[in-house]
């Protein structure tokens, strides 16, 4: 009977026998006169059996759920993630083909008589430069015909920039001292990136003002050769990343610091709102506007289509560079 | 099903922007890895463009820059398109940048990549 | 052109140019602003609404010198006045009611960011609200999602943060549909103005050419939003979104943003494809079942929780269910039940999370149920407009919620065949379990405190309960002036399209 309680206790708990257990399992088969001591003294056995059983049931649970979580992590985790796959082929073939069914009953590619090449086409290559005074059509349109469109793409850019830095940016002071995460990222970027590295060095002081000023002549130039704001201001953004890969922050802070960022973006995006507030209320209210689009092909033509790319060209610019030390170090 | 191979054939460019879509979408939806699922986001999003821009292309035409001579509409290609995937291509940067800001705080506090572990070790928080 | 049809540009511009100037702002500054722009947004629309109901009809205000299919254009009637108003007040009222809270839960450097990104969730409802062209709808679906994840992890826990990712994935997944939607209507129609969209389509459907793409199109639109809007399969972010950031920010996102994308898709529906295409097409049946199953999977959802917040915000789920449904219905008597209930969800979801707030605060800081017990008794204005918000949600007579599910029965029982049956099922099914666990709630709210509770002094916000009391007022006169709004809403859903 004995051996009977101790076996099943093992097999159910998988510990070993404590003294106190092979007590209770003693006492079970004694007499229950022998047990009887004096009053005070059982009462505080029991208390002491009482709380080694509690706390040898939690930790019997705690073990369950270790238990479980190795299961899962072992073989549950493994059936969810092939039923990932399974899925994932599933959905990916079921879209392919689903679209490709329809692709395939749309209008021809390429062909001149498609609906898409109809009247709004005609009008914005056969009056476009009239209109707009520009000469590449695509600036045109998106700098003039469609410029609320644009609009809300340079504030996509600025929500996007306001975002990361909200998530990344490290206080750099706090009461006039340098705080402890600022220093351990500084250390970790010095640690981290190359320093004072001669090819790099040399390269740069070759390539950065040719990337720079090619920058800004693309963004000049948007309104007669391909080009523009976006194409320009990412290509100044990258000339701006790569003198910093070589010459470090203390070097590029000396001209470009989150103030200048912020008085930049701030400055570009509300002169944008501006120039489009005006174009847009005399527009709608029918009144004259005193832009002219000018000699189309000239660099000084097309109404306000080249400060507006200035401005955007200024805020990409920005925007890139400050993606870049956000992410690198959390702090421009 | 021969007509339907020869004319996806045909629309080559519209073909290889779904394929794309479909692997970009999947990889979005369902990879655990946060990095996979950005690479995923951009794949579709740049199928997405290809799409739209294979739109504006008809046979034997210029770009839309107007030179000197020729202002006549059979002359250039459609503008409308490239346009609109000027917008896309900043608004898909845009967002590609928040969620990798968002995957790094995210990283410095699971230390994981995995989305699957980090919404465990979520539950186990208490606020 | 009167000075006063300039007003849908002028609060777009209003609310964009704000959040352009607030970062270099100090913060003081910037909350004055902020809240300031959203007042004035709310006086521009008061004037604006009176003078749309004696113009009698729509209007297209040109975006820039050039008309209709070359420009960019809003359009101005009276549904889009009234939704427009609606959704700012409920955006001014949750600004001033959870300032004091916000103020103190995040970072004091970093609340010049809440406040643009405050303004920009503003300026991308209107556009949405007031837009007339696909392409711009597009690039405000995209503002609106990046600024509703910055207002999500304004409280930087661990998750906020995970429900932000989780909730950047979808609402990407969603505008990806969308912008492959655009593709196609483009390629198949070549324009990108609603209006000459709906010409074009109307002439296709008349001749029965691309049925295919046309439906695919629709397909894609409605899943595109409804992964947008948090919908029963693609629901797996809100309830740790909205539970865990700042009152305000649970508020506006639930109340707002969410609204503004469904507004989106009815508008699509109405302009571009046209309503009569729309219901004679399979695809409206997917929205059917996507609304049914929300229904009830958050009203379950609703029920199994433990605090007070994710309760609230998986009956947002619930109630998202029910506009999906009905529109899925197929009548204009449908829509209209939706877009009532859409007015009056908004003011009563937005209530309930800014009242929830004060009443953890009330309680030690605690949101579950056991803690909150006796919370209507400590501090009275929030017990009282939280029950006023639980009622409408159940729908008790005189408050809004009660008429709008009679509007939604009305509606039902115009349909055909198992149509009919599933809704009103539904209905009654969805009723019992709000009923079952909002009034658990609000019968908990004024219980005696559990034994051994010791009520600890907390921080009281005169704004706050001034503002709640306003909402409370406008959520009674919802429901007083109900057969107004709903024939308002008729009226204007004619000269929708």
């Amino acid at each position: 009977m004995k051996k009977k309680i101790a076996d099943s206790l093992r097999k159910r708990f998988y510990w070993e026998l404590s003294p106190l257990d092979e007590d209770m399992i003693a006492s079970l088969s004694e007499k229950p006169h022998e047990l009887t001591r004096s009053s005070n003294e059982a009462l505080e056995v029991l208390e002491d059996v009482r709380e080694v059983r509690v706390q040898r049931a939690q930790e019997q649970e705690q073990e369950m759920y270790r238990q479980i979580h190795r299961w899962s992590h072992a073989s549950g985790v493994k059936i969810i993630r092939s039923m990932y796959r399974v899925l994932a082929a599933v959905t990916c073939l079921g879209i392919v083909f689903f679209l490709l069914w329809t692709v395939n009953t749309l209008p021809p590619f390429g062909e001149p008589e498609n609906p898409y090449n109809n009247e709004v086409f005609a009008r914005y290559v056969e009056w476009g430069p009239d209109e707009t005074g520009a000469v590449n059509m695509v600036t045109g349109m998106i700098l003039d015909y469609r410029a609320f469109d644009t609009f809300g793409e340079a504030s996509v850019l600025f929500v996007a920039a306001c975002s990361v830095l909200f998530l990344l940016k490290l206080h750099d002071h706090k009461d006039g001292k340098p705080t402890k995460t600022w220093l351990e990222a500084e250390y970790d970027d010095r640690f981290h990136e190359p320093k004072n590295d001669q090819i790099l060095q040399f390269a740069a002081k070759l390539m950065v003002p040719v990337v720079l000023l090619f920058g800004f002549y693309v963004i000049l130039n948007g309104h007669i050769t391909p080009g523009g704001g976006f194409s320009g201001g990412a290509i100044m953004g990258a000339g701006l990343i790569l003198y910093l890969n070589a010459y470090g922050f203390k070097k590029t802070e000396r001209f470009f610091t989150y103030r200048t960022f912020q008085w930049i973006t701030f400055g570009s995006l509300l002169t944008y709102a501006g120039l489009k507030s005006y174009s847009f209320y005399t527009g709608a209210n029918h009144l004259e506007s005193f832009v002219s689009p000018g000699t189309p092909g000239n660099i000084l033509s097309a109404g306000f289509i080249l400060p507006l790319n200035l401005c955007v060209g200024l805020v990409v610019m920005c925007t890139m560079y400050v993606f870049y030390t956000l992410i690198r170090k959390g702090g421009v | 099903m021969n007509g339907l191979l020869d004319s996806l054939w045909r629309h080559f460019d519209v073909t290889v922007a779904i394929l794309l879509f479909g692997i970009g979408f999947t990889t979005l939806l369902l990879h655990t890895n946060l990095i996979k699922k950005i690479i995923g986001l951009n794949i579709m999003e740049t199928a997405t463009f290809l799409f739209l821009t294979s739109q504006g292309y008809i046979a034997n035409r210029a770009a839309p820059i107007l030179m000197e001579g020729t202002r006549a509409v059979s002359g250039y290609v459609n503008p409308i398109p490239s346009g609109l995937v000027l917008t896309g291509i900043v608004v898909s940067v845009s967002v590609t940048a928040v969620m990798l800001a968002l995957t790094i705080r995210l990283y410095r506090r699971y230390h994981t990549l995995d989305i699957d572990s980090m919404t465990l070790m979520m539950k186990g928080e208490d606020e | 052109m009167q000075l006063v049809q300039n007003v849908p540009f002028f609060s777009i511009m209003l609310s964009m140019v704000s959040a352009i100037v607030t970062p270099v702002l100090p913060r003081r500054a910037a909350k004055w602003l902020s809240v300031g722009v959203v007042a004035a947004v709310v006086c521009l629309h008061i004037w604006f609404v009176p003078f749309m109901i004696s113009y009698g009809g729509s209007y297209n205000y040109m975006m820039g010198h050039f008309p209709a299919p070359w420009g960019n254009e809003l359009r101005a009637g009276l549904l889009e006045a009234a939704i427009a108003l609606a959704l700012s007040v409920v955006m001014l009222l949750s600004q001033l009611a959870g300032l004091n809270k916000l103020q103190r839960q995040i970072d004091p450097p970093k609340q010049g960011f809440f406040y643009v990104m405050c303004n920009l969730v503003m300026a991308g409802m209107l556009a949405l609200v007031y837009t007339n062209d696909l392409f711009t709808a597009y690039v405000f679906i995209e503002i609106l999602a990046l600024s509703s994840c910055a207002l999500m992890v304004a409280r930087q826990l661990g998750h906020t943060m995970v429900a932000s990712m989780r909730y950047m994935i979808l609402s990407l997944l969603g505008s990806g549909l969308v912008l492959i939607a655009i593709a196609l209507t483009y390629n198949l129609t070549g324009h990108l103005l609603m209006e000459n969209i709906h010409d074009v389509i109307a002439v296709y459907a008349a001749n029965g050419e691309y049925a295919l793409p046309i439906t695919v199109i629709i397909g894609l639109f409605i899943a595109g939003i409804a992964i947008k809007c948090g919908v029963f399969p693609f629901h797996m972010w809100l309830p740790d979104a909205y539970a865990y950031s700042t009152s305000a920010a649970s508020a506006v996102l639930s109340s707002v943003v969410s609204k503004a994308y469904f507004f989106l898709l009815v508008k699509i529906f109405y302009r571009v494809i046209g309503i009569d295409v729309i219901m004679s097409d399979m695809a409206l049946n997917l929205m059917l079942v996507l609304g049914i199953s929300s229904m009830i999977i958050g009203s379950l959802g609703a029920i199994r929780c433990l605090d007070i917040r994710r309760m609230v915000a998986y009956s947002s789920v619930s109630q998202m269910g029910y506009l999906f449904a009905w529109v899925g219905l197929g009548s204009e008597v449908g829509v209209a039940a939706a877009m009532f209930h859409m007015v009056v969800h908004a003011m009563c979801k937005s209530m309930l999370f800014l009242s929830v707030s004060p009443l953890c605060d009330a309680s030690g800081d605690s949101k579950r149920f056991i803690d909150l017990r006796g919370a209507g008794y400590r501090y009275v204005v929030p017990g009282i407009t939280f029950t006023l918000g639980a009622l409408s949600m159940v729908g008790i007579p005189i408050l809004g919620g009660f008429f709008s599910k009679i509007f939604f029965a009305e509606a039902a029982i115009s349909g055909t065949g198992w149509v009919q049956v599933a809704l009103l099922a539904a209905l009654a099914l969805s009723t019992l379990l709000n009923a079952f666990y909002f009034m658990h709630t609000v019968m908990g709210l004024y219980r005696k405190p559990r034994q051994g509770y010791e009520p600890q002094p907390f921080i009281k916000s005169a704004l706050a309960a001034a503002a709640l009391v306003v909402f409370g007022v406008v959520n009674l006169a919802i429901g007083f002036f109900a057969k107004d709004i709903i024939s308002f809403i008729t009226a204007g859903l004619q000269t929708f399209a």
